[in-house]
């Protein structure tokens, strides 16, 4: 992939944002380089920040390497990003309140009604609730990827509980305690508010019974997770309780967690833990991670859950296609940030096309995540090809299709130096009262020479991303 | 037809229990069928939390038991008047959107015997017509027998067997009509039993089938009718378990039996 | 703070002391183990692990208790919950549990024991001496105290990591003192001989407190004195007393934070009252064992009654 777009070098020359860097870089030999790679290492390991992102799963001692080459994005393209994600935040927020209500989108024909309402995300259970400031999606997490100078495209969109923030923030703190002079010499806007802006979007949204300074928990499903790190991580940040299914109880009209001191009443629950498991009266019986009659008091105006239940329908994969429609119909703008084409096998024609252009183009699973159920058309062997050609005959609605994206580069330092390895990125949007945005997100990069799968599982880095003043 | 019910409910725990949380869907739905005269759900030392009427239509109450208790009662008491709608579910206000109910679960799985018997009860002369004969359909397949099924019997297993309760038979019509692309749902109530040749069960489940133009319409396979003025209908959901009118759970190790007592009568004017 | 957090807290603090009572138990055997025998080799490393309430789980899994066996036992075997193993690797579960509730420096010193216990795990046995194994884990023990006490916020859960310390060190104290009384019982007449001091010497000094044994009593070793060092005496870190005060001060400094009394510093309080009141002498009337074996059992009592006041989630 020559042809794709570097971050650093256009044309030969340093692009602007990158400027400072070039002359860090050289200055660095390689020496010192692998004292502090492996000091950046020996922090990580030592704040405990071993987790997989994305819910991917794996070892939970295990640490996703990071690279101290910085992605960077001078202010303008920020602020170009900044207008695209909030206007996607603010859209999606308003689709979910429209299907859980009179359904206008469907009833204008402007997305099949099959679509929402038997999409398996759909939450039958909350149809006619309004969730406070309504609001369901609270924390949106869109993935970015770009392809040139003003070429950024939304690979997807997570609605329910996106993870990875703690990297987000981890990232800089180590990189500021590593390289100071960088940090004087760029102007970089901070990131480090996020927790402070969590928390106060979390408590703008507590339910209109809260008649006090509202508290807020966090709902883990345990330390067995592999996020556990992160959620107690934003929890220590907020200064909130962690807490999980058992130290929740439900009595009269109100949530509690049980304390040394006896019952306290929790208003706004911020939860990490799928729909599935929220509470085994309403959902899965067997969960033993929830809260029983939880439901119940939400619906009630008891307590707020967020993300709300039912959030994720705005997030499948075959949705996805839809929302720059949802731009258009709630909010009557253009989108800013436009989706990567998008073909539906479970359309005839255009399954079709994806079957006779299978070796081109990405596949994916409408519900898959974490890279895996994933074809890489131009990355694959013939074999492999053939196999997803079955796979997505035996069930077309199952699958979305997508061109190969010649994903942008940044430096990268490799095992010989600096190479240019692709990139993604997820910021983090916060909605509650008003939509919020700090400055950066999670850069992931893939380590490996040409491939294009950022997920930590297989292969993938992290990366600090700047956002310059100016 | 002016009904009373008395419906009571006892959980008993061989070591008590703490921390009791229910979810009902105890009181009749308010439709042009039903009026409601007078109505009360109680449960013995308990709370009352949140109510509130859901997307579907049905009132949701919640309770909780601090405990700890060695036995819960949950006892509903009540009279309301009831019209014959022929099974038309008329006045009913609700937010869900039909399509929601095309979605099978478990119970509700369509295997290929309930997939065959749907397709031979599909007919030219509209919806309504193809659901009446879905119902028929159901009841001369699954020969109504208590005790030779269970909670978590499926329409599959249920048809294959050939038995079943009414439990069973709602979940065939669900399973047939939903792969026919008809929403459906269950729909959990009581049964005033008094006629000649009615299936003795007070509390009751039935099937309903949305028909373009009328609506969602009730449909009785065990007894092999519409609901009329002797159905009170209390709550719907995908099966069996999402529409139960008691849903419930406690903390501790101790082992929960149930013993239910449920009396329909017709009160005289 | 959630009573699972406290539950958490608590059981660190039990665990790197029962880790500590593992390796002392080690340190006791091997030493008595070193002497001439009145009753072979085996019995005593059995009345060993009597004393640490082991010696079922041991005979299932090993039958003869060899050295090297209970090595195995009290320091790597994880299927005994009270081995070394098993304590620093549930201590730092809990630790990382609760992670929000420890400092770095706490959080730092658990997650270093642990990583050294799996290096450790990983080398041959044959290269590790017993010594070391048991001073490795004083250190880290001391390491993890050391933390709490220099870096830890003086709120509830310092107090529960406190009570969980002082619980579960008289329970370990009492329990050393007791294998002196398994190894002795069959021969009275060893009392007041130069062996019997011997033992009495090394239950001091797998206690760590021979020096200040000598420089509180000074004189002869005798078992009077040592009684009273190990139970009565306030200046002695490990006794029955100090361990008593200790829980009875954390539990005062809870009821004072939330308001309120439970039963545990009414049952607490009683318990410091009869330590106060008693004598040696009364103690040795009573049957040294008989006076431990009470002792072990009021302290399991208050442990089930701060469990269901504090720790349990169910109080009112």
């Amino acid at each position: 992939m020559t042809s794709c777009f570097n971050e650093m070098y256009l044309q030969g020359a340093v692009r602007p944002p990158y400027a400072r860097l070039e002359g860090w870089t050289r200055a660095m030999p390689a020496e010192l380089r692998q004292m502090k790679q492996a000091e950046a290492e020996a922090l990580f390991r030592r704040i405990g920040i071993t987790f997989a992102v994305y819910g991917e799963g794996g070892d939970p001692d295990r640490l996703i390497p990071f690279d101290m080459f910085p992605r960077v994005f001078s202010h303008a393209e920020w602020t170009r990003l900044e207008r695209g994600i909030k206007q996607r935040a603010q859209a999606l927020n308003a689709f979910l309140v429209d299907v859980y209500g009179r359904g206008e989108i469907v009833r204008a024909g402007r997305i099949p009604a099959r679509l929402v309402y038997q999409n398996a995300a759909y939450e039958k259970s909350v149809v006619g609730f309004v969730p406070p400031k309504g609001v369901y999606s609270h924390i949106v997490g869109v993935d970015l990827v770009r392809t040139g100078p003003d070429e950024f495209f939304v690979l997807e969109d997570n609605c329910r509980t996106p993870s990875g923030v703690s990297y987000m923030l981890e990232n800089r703190e180590i990189m500021m305690r590593m390289f100071p002079d960088l940090f004087r010499e760029n102007r970089i806007l901070p990131i480090d508010s996020y927790s402070e802006r969590l928390r106060r979007t979390l408590a703008s949204v507590a339910p209109a019974k809260c008649d006090r300074e509202p508290t807020v928990v966090i709902l883990t499903p345990g330390h067995f997770n592999s996020a556990y790190y992160e959620h107690s991580f934003l929890a220590d940040l907020m200064g909130v309780e962690l807490v999980e299914g058992q130290d929740l109880f439900v009595e009269g009209e109100y949530v509690y967690m049980r304390t040394t001191e006896g019952p306290r009443r929790v208003d706004v629950i911020y939860r990490r833990l799928d729909d599935a498991y929220l509470d085994p009266l309403c959902f899965r019986p067997d969960s033993m991670l929830g809260v029983a009659g939880l439901m119940d008091v939400y619906r009630s105006g008891g307590v707020s859950i967020c993300s709300a239940p039912g959030a994720g329908v705005a997030d499948d994969k075959a949705v996805y296609t839809y929302v720059p429609e949802m731009i258009r119909f709630y909010l009557g703008e253009e989108p800013i940030l436009n989706n990567v084409p998008t073909w539906q096998c479970g359309r005839d024609d255009e399954c079709r096309y994806v079957l006779e252009h299978l070796a081109e183009l990405v596949v994916k699973e409408v519900h898959g995540s974490g890279g895996y159920g994933m074809l890489v058309g131009p990355k694959s062997s013939a074999a492999e090809v053939e196999m997803f050609r079955a796979r997505i005959k035996a069930n077309p609605g199952n699958y979305i299709a997508q061109p190969t994206l010649a994903l942008s580069t940044t430096p990268t330092f490799v095992a010989d130096g600096i190479a240019p390895r692709h990139v993604d990125l997820r910021p983090y949007c916060l909605v509650g009262e008003s939509i919020d945005l700090v400055p950066g997100g999670l850069t992931r990069v893939a380590l490996t020479d040409g491939s294009l799968v950022v997920n930590s599982s297989q292969g993938g880095g992290v990366k600090d991303t700047w956002v310059l003043a100016e | 037809m002016l009904l009373s019910v008395d419906h009571v409910t006892r959980y008993r725990y061989d070591t008590p229990a703490r921390s009791v949380v229910q979810s009902h869907r105890l009181t009749p739905s308010r439709f042009d069928g039903q009026r409601l005269l007078d109505w009360e759900v109680s449960v013995s030392g308990g709370l009352a939390g949140g109510a509130f009427r859901d997307g579907a239509g049905d009132w949701v109450q919640g309770w909780s038991v601090p405990g700890p208790v060695s036995e819960i009662s949950v006892t509903v008491r009540g009279r309301l008047e009831t019209t014959d709608l022929s099974g038309v579910l008329r006045g009913h206000r609700e937010a869900v959107p039909p399509e929601c109910y095309l979605r099978s679960t478990t119970p509700t799985q369509a295997d290929q015997a309930l997939a065959d018997l749907a397709a031979q009860c599909v007919t030219a002369s509209g919806g309504l017509e193809t659901a009446h004969r879905l119902s028929a359909a159901v009841a001369d397949a699954i020969v109504y027998r208590p005790g030779t099924t269970h909670a978590h019997t499926t329409a599959a297993e249920s048809l294959a067997g050939g038995e079943g309760v009414c439990q069973d038979h709602a979940h065939a019509v669900l399973a047939m009509a939903r792969h026919l692309g008809m929403p459906a749902r269950y729909v959990s109530g009581y049964l005033h039993a008094s006629e000649d040749g009615t299936l003795h069960e007070a509390a009751h489940a039935w099937a309903e089938v949305w028909v373009a133009g009328l609506g969602w319409v009730g449909f009785d396979p065990a007894n092999r009718c519409c609901p009329d003025e002797r159905y009170i209908r209390l709550g719907s959901g995908l099966d069996a378990q999402d529409a139960a009118p008691i849903r419930g759970i406690a903390r501790g190790p101790g082992v929960e039996s149930m013993d239910v007592t449920v009396a329909v009568q017709s009160v005289q004017q | 703070m959630l009573s699972r957090t406290a539950d958490n807290l608590y059981w660190i603090a039990r665990r790197m002391e029962r880790a500590e009572t593992a390796a002392r138990l080690l340190e006791v055997g091997a030493r008595i183990s070193l002497l001439p025998s009145v009753h072979g080799y085996r019995s005593e490393w059995d009345s060993l692990l009597r004393a640490g309430g082991m010696a079922d789980g041991f005979a299932a899994k090993y039958g003869d208790p060899v050295q090297r066996n209970i090595e195995s036992h009290l320091f790597f075997d994880h299927d005994n919950p009270s081995s070394v193993a098993a304590c620093i690797t549930a201590a730092r579960e809990n630790g990382r549990i609760v992670r929000t509730a420890l400092t770095a420096q706490v959080w730092d010193a658990l997650n270093t024991a642990f990583q050294e216990l799996r290096a450790l795990e990983r080398r041959e046995r044959s290269e590790l001496e017993l010594s070391e194994m048991t001073e490795w884990t004083m250190r880290h023990a001391a390491m993890v105290r050391g933390a709490i006490d220099a870096t830890l916020l003086r709120n509830d859960g310092y107090n529960f990591l406190n009570i969980g310390y002082y619980l579960e060190r008289g329970d370990s104290t009492a329990r050393l003192m007791d294998v002196k009384y398994y190894v002795l019982l069959p021969k009275v007449d060893y009392v007041g001989s130069g062996l019997d001091n011997y033992q009495w010497a090394t239950l001091l000094r797998a206690m760590s407190s021979q020096r200040a044994f000598h420089w509180a009593y000074g004189g002869e070793v005798t078992a009077a004195k040592i009684a009273h060092f190990l139970i009565l005496n306030p200046q002695c870190p490990r006794s029955l007393i100090t361990c008593v005060a200790g829980m009875n001060n954390h539990l005062g400094r809870l009821a004072k934070a939330y308001g309120r009394m439970t039963e545990a510093q009414e049952l607490s309080a009683r318990l410091l009252a009869g330590l106060d009141s008693v004598s040696v002498e009364a103690i040795f009337e009573e049957g040294l064992h008989e006076f431990l074996s009470r002792f072990i059992r009021d302290a399991a009592s208050l442990g089930a009654v701060i469990h269901d006041s504090y720790l349990s989630g169910d109080m009112r």
